[in-house]
Formats: structure tokens, C-alpha cells, sequence
């Protein structure tokens, strides 16, 4: 028994990949739900409810969604030209430092359409320095870009608590550490009133649509493809690598730095060492879910959401603890490689 | 300045060394055996997370400290064999395939713990391993204070290093993962399987990785929380390479490592004013510094992260 390339891939296959992997993961974890001595489908009803149930809670959903649609698309852009950039979660705090910071010492003041767009730019540049870095390792000596992206994860939160302790303080916070706050009038509009939902949330789909446009459109989509399948044939055709993968550096690492930027204007207003839980690792399940298509982070996005915020109505009603959802989101992940396998080979005897 | 060099000659810091060191042999150890092998394992902050929780739920379950480790290296063992499978017959990227463990592996770990655990106010705690004092050896000042009178599962680290040592330098099976790694063709022409010889050291790499783990929840300290490995297991990865893939370099980069870790500790207790973040950022960006430094020199294994399908060149 051994594997064989499929000659081509049938739609109908590629589409239901992702689904088939979704119900895979909700059966395994389903296992660990009914050791709590709940039944999975009473749990899993309750995370739908939790999730999607009311005006609240969707708009809670889609709030916690926008960040992985940004994180996601940085992984997908990244993962796609085989750049591993597993270091999203420090360029979203690289990108929300930044906001933070200009946004209560540069720009209040300033007109606020020009200052937001202006410290969204900021956090972008952030992220995408903090990537260029590892990049520049891997493409001057050699040096595996999985193992320094991880590792400076573990450098930029320490340096954001040693900036929200000292110099970024907010002296009104009694006593917590939490970066001083960006001006109400420079934080990003409702989208939905009485909500917590904003506006970051166009900003994550237009990003979406700007990425499908560059793969599918541009000749810089074209290449940062061909670098990933073989950088080898990419160079005989003429391909620049290292001046591709410092573009696919820029924009994954920029748009990993947006997500920071947005969910500061966004949502909390400043920045603490817990401002993301895992939006970084989560966009890489996000961006395998969604096989690396723009639109399908945006799907992926949504259904790590619902895990997420679902997990926690969950949890409070029938006692399963809520790391329920990260079993879940690592066994969706797990089971989309595998899936994906056998869209692209079949069994051969 | 006296007080900074002082520091190099007391007892207790080469002592911590060695604890410090302890979980990052286990580590490198195990990544090491996984990587000659041909794999890349980046299972192994999940499976240093899951060992340290499993092998502490042991022993607060009423198991021995023995039976934790036993159980932490068995869970390791599996989460290295769920690797393996994915990425040897299946032949998936080892990259992703790693970073799934990593995730299932510590969501299973805090998963279970909160399941299985009732926590009041502070984290409920186990006795965990004292310090084993060698007869005779321990009474050597200083040297009988660092070396000799450390728990038991670094005495195991040690000759864990020895061990593997001279099983891929000197035994056939040795040769075999060794070539294994480098050239999977030529081990089948020899008649042997290289997709059994893969799994088989990402398997045995990853229970040393599960012992790590468990060596911070019963030995370095008692209690467990789902955060406590702090990406050891990536600074392991690292050593790997600043040990161009031999273990004694392995042992001697975890010990260099953990000595200017140690040091770093005792250094924000001299140097007041400085914030602790800073010393705590250290060691991570020393790694990457090593990396940059030995990378182009380092020997990799021509085949690792090549998937071996029969027939397929």
C-alpha cells in the first residue's frame, strides 16, 4: 500500500477538505468532553448557543475573529512561500506596542481618520521589522527561521512588560500594568452599537481581499507562489528569492502587526502581557484550515471564533474547562493536514 | 566587579547549573535522536508541557516519583509516535505536524489538569525528589556540593548523555538512525527499514523529552501550571544545531546555557536598577545568537526533514 500523486484534484474534494477535518477534530474531542461526563452534543449545542445565540454574543464572536483573520493571513502569506513564521504572536504585540505608544504620545490630536490610518502604518512597520530580522538570519546565515521567530515570541512579551511597567505605564491604572491608553477619539468606531464589535473588522476583511488580490493578480503574488513550490525553479526563471521573501516577510510580518494595532484601537484602548490569547498560534490553524486562501481564513477565522467565545458559555454552563477549545482548534489542525493530504494523493495499491 | 566574578565561585550557583541544565538534556537528548534520525520534532514544547503535567499528576495521584517519570516518558513516547505518524509513512510536513503536537499536546496538558485537579487558592503540590547525596563522592568540598549531591533524574540526564553517545557513535543501531538521517536509500539498500528506524527514534526521542518535562514539576519544583515550560523546548531545537547534532557537544551547550542562565539569576540580585525583563529576555536572544554563530558551519543531517516514500527518489 503506498501513495500516489492524484493527476488533479476535484473541486467538490477540495471543498469539503476542511469540513471533513472540522468533524473529525469535534468527534476526537469529543472523547475528552464525555471523560468530564458531559455528552459532547449537549456541549457542543452549548458552544453553538454561546457563540451564535444572540445578538451579543455574535457580535462577541466576530470581535474575537477579526484579530485571527489578520494573524491568520500572516501565516497563510508566510507559510505559502515557505517562509515559517510562527512569530505572529510578537509582531501582533510589536504591532500593538506600537499603537499604543504613538497613539497617546505622536498623534492625539491629530485628525483622527489620518492618525488611526497612520497607527495602523505604524503597527504594520512594526511587525514586519520584527519579522525582517529572522529573515535576514535565515537568508544571510543559514539560521532556521521557526526556531528565532518562536523564540523572539518569548523576547517582545517580556519587553512589553518591561515597557507597560516602565516607561508606557499608565498611571491611572491603580497600580496594574497596562500601557498608557490611546485617546478616545483616535480608537477605531463601533461597527454595531451597544456591541464590542468595530471596525477592525472591515479592515480584517479588505486585507483579506487585498491579499487574495496580490496572490491571484500581481506578478509579486506569482513569485512569492513559485518561491514556496521551488525556489530552485523559481531562481531559473528569473525570480529575485531573498528580494521575494523580504516581500513576503513585510506583508506577513505587517499584517501580523496590524492585528496588534487593530485590536488596541479596537478593542481594549491599551496593551497588557494578556492582550492576546494565542492569536498568533491560533492564525496558524486558522490559515491551515483555510488550505492558505484568503477567503478561507476568513471562514477559518469565524469557526475558531465560535470555538473560542463558544468554549467559554460552554464551560460556565456545564462545567467542562474551556481548554476544551484549544484541544479542539489543535486536533482541527492535525486532522486538515492529514485531510489535505488525501485531497492531493490517493491510495494506491 | 569582585562581587560579579565572586559569583563564579560559589558552590551554589554551579549547582544550579546542573539543575538548570537537567531538563534541557533531556531536551536536546531527545530532539537530537529525532533530527539524526531524519526528523524534525518540533512537538517538543507540547510534549515537555504534557510530561511535566502527566508526570506530576502521578505522583499526586499517589504513584512514586520513579512512576512519574515512567508515565511522563510512556506519554511522551505516544505524542512522539502521533508525530511520527504523520510525518514518516505519511510523509506531512514536519514543521506543521510539530506545531500541532505542540498545540494538542499543552492543550491536553491544561485540559486534564483543570479536569482532573481540584485547585483552591494555590496550586495543590507533591514532595518531590530530594537530593541525592553519593557516598563518600559528596564529602569533596565544592565538587561534592555540585556534582554529587543533586536529585536523582540529573544523575540520569548524565548518563542519559553517555548513553546516547555511545549508542549512535559505536552500536549498529546507532549507524543505522545515523544513516537513517542521511541518506535513508542507502539504509534500505542495506536491507533495513528505514521508516521503522525513523519512528522508532522519534518515539525514544520524544519519552526523553516527556522526562524533561516532568523533571520541573517533580523535581526542580512541586506544583505544576499549564505556562511552566517557557519555551525550553525551542531553546532544545536550538541547542541541537549549537551542538552540530552530537550529543556531548548537546550535554556541553545545555550546561553553557544554564550556566549563563544561573548566572543571569544571581546577577539581578547584584545589579539593582536594572528591570528583571531584561536578564529574562537574555537567554532567548543568547540562542539565537548561537545560532547565527554555528549555523553555517553546522553539520545538518543531509536527509532531515526530507519524507522517505519507497521507491520515490
Amino acid at each position: 500500500m503506498r501513495l500516489e500523486r492524484r493527476s488533479h484534484v476535484p473541486l467538490a474534494l477540495a471543498a469539503t477538505t476542511p469540513l471533513a477535518a472540522v468533524a473529525a477534530a469535534l468527534v476526537l474531542a469529543g472523547a475528552f468532553i464525555a471523560l468530564a461526563g458531559v455528552s459532547p452534543l449537549t456541549a457542543y449545542a452549548e458552544m453553538l448557543r454561546g457563540a451564535l445565540g444572540s445578538r451579543l454574543s455574535l457580535t462577541e464572536m466576530l470581535t474575537r475573529a477579526t484579530p485571527l483573520m489578520l494573524t491568520g493571513l500572516a501565516a497563510a502569506v508566510a507559510f505559502r512561500a515557505r517562509v515559517w513564521n510562527i512569530g505572529a504572536e510578537g509582531q501582533f504585540y510589536a504591532g500593538a506596542l506600537l499603537a499604543a505608544w504613538a497613539g497617546h504620545s505622536l498623534l492625539a490630536g491629530w485628525p483622527a481618520p489620518l492618525a488611526i490610518a497612520l497607527l495602523m502604518l505604524g503597527g504594520m512597520v512594526a511587525g514586519a521589522l520584527l519579522l525582517l530580522g529572522p529573515l535576514a538570519l535565515r537568508l544571510g546565515f543559514g539560521v532556521d527561521e521557526v526556531v528565532t521567530t518562536l523564540l523572539l515570541n518569548f523576547v517582545v512579551v517580556l519587553f512589553v512588560g518591561l515597557m507597560i511597567e516602565g516607561p508606557l505605564k499608565d498611571p491611572m491604572a491603580f497600580g496594574w500594568p497596562q500601557s498608557v491608553p490611546v485617546p478616545g477619539d483616535l480608537r477605531l468606531p463601533d461597527l454595531v452599537p451597544r456591541s464590542r464589535l468595530h471596525v477592525g473588522l472591515l479592515v480584517a476583511l479588505a486585507a483579506a481581499a487585498v491579499v487574495w488580490l496580490i496572490n491571484a493578480r500581481t506578478v509579486w503574488g506569482r513569485e512569492m507562489k513559485a518561491a514556496g513550490l521551488s525556489p530552485r525553479a523559481a531562481a531559473f526563471a528569473g525570480v529575485s528569492l531573498p528580494r521575494t521573501l523580504v516581500g513576503v516577510a513585510l506583508l506577513s510580518g505587517g499584517l501580523a502587526g496590524l492585528a496588534g494595532a487593530v485590536e488596541v484601537l479596537g478593542s481594549t484602548g491599551y496593551v497588557t502581557t494578556t492582550l492576546s490569547p494565542g492569536f498568533g498560534y491560533a492564525g496558524i490553524v486558522v490559515a491551515m484550515l483555510a488550505a492558505l486562501h484568503p477567503a478561507g481564513v476568513v471562514a477559518a477565522a469565524v469557526f475558531v471564533a465560535t470555538i473560542f467565545v463558544g468554549a467559554d458559555a460552554m464551560s460556565r454552563a456545564t462545567g467542562v474547562p474551556s481548554f476544551i477549545a484549544d484541544v479542539i482548534m489543535a486536533l482541527a489542525l492535525l486532522s486538515m493536514l492529514v485531510a489535505l493530504l488525501f485531497t492531493t494523493h490517493r491510495i494506491a495499491r | 566587579m569582585n562581587d560579579l566574578l565572586g559569583l563564579f565561585l560559589t558552590a551554589s550557583l554551579w549547582a544550579a547549573v546542573l539543575n538548570i541544565a537537567t531538563p534541557l538534556i533531556f531536551g536536546t537528548l531527545g530532539a537530537l535522536l529525532c533530527e539524526r534520525a531524519g526528523v524534525l520534532n518540533l512537538g517538543i514544547e507540547g510534549i515537555m508541557t504534557m510530561g511535566a503535567m502527566i508526570g506530576w499528576l502521578t505522583v499526586y495521584g499517589g504513584g512514586g516519583l520513579w512512576t512519574g517519570l515512567l508515565v511522563a516518558a510512556a506519554a511522551g513516547a505516544l505524542l512522539g509516535l502521533l508525530h511520527a505518524g504523520l510525518t514518516v509513512p505519511l510523509g506531512l510536513s514536519q514543521h506543521v505536524a510539530g506545531l500541532g503536537i505542540t498545540l494538542l499536546a499543552s492543550a491536553l496538558a491544561a485540559y486534564l489538569y483543570r479536569l482532573l485537579v481540584e485547585i483552591g487558592d494555590l496550586p495543590p503540590t507533591i514532595v518531590p525528589f530530594q537530593p541525592l547525596r553519593i557516598p563518600g563522592l559528596s564529602d569533596i568540598p565544592f565538587l561534592g556540593e555540585v556534582l554529587f549531591s543533586r536529585t536523582p533524574p540529573t544523575y540520569l540526564a548524565l548518563v542519559a548523555a553517555l548513553v546516547l553517545g555511545l549508542v549512535l557513535a559505536r552500536t549498529p543501531l546507532g549507524l543505522a538512525v545515523r544513516m537513517t538521517g542521511e541518506n535513508p536509500h542507502a539504509v534500505e539498500a542495506q536491507g533495513l527499514d528505514p521508516v521503522r528506524i525513523r519512528i522508532g527514534a522519534v518515539v525514544a526521542g520524544s519519552a526523553l523529552m516527556g522526562v524533561g518535562g516532568a523533571f520541573l514539576t517533580t523535581a526542580a519544583f512541586n506544583s505544576f501550571f499549564p505556562a511552566m515550560v517557557q519555551g525550553r523546548g525551542w531553546i532544545c531545537i536550538a541547542l541541537v544545531v549549537f551542538a552540530s547534532w552530537r550529543p556531548g557537544r548537546a550535554l556541553l551547550g545545555a550546561l553553557l546555557f544554564a550556566l549563563f542562565d544561573a548566572y543571569q539569576l544571581r546577577l539581578q540580585a547584584v545589579v539593582p536598577g536594572v528591570p528583571y525583563q531584561l536578564f529574562l529576555m537574555a537567554p532567548y536572544l543568547l540562542s539565537i545568537l548561537a545560532l547565527t554563530v554555528v549555523a553555517r558551519r553546522a553539520q545538518v543531517p543531509e536527509a532531515l526533514m526530507a519524507p522517505y516514500r519507497r521507491g520515490e527518489r
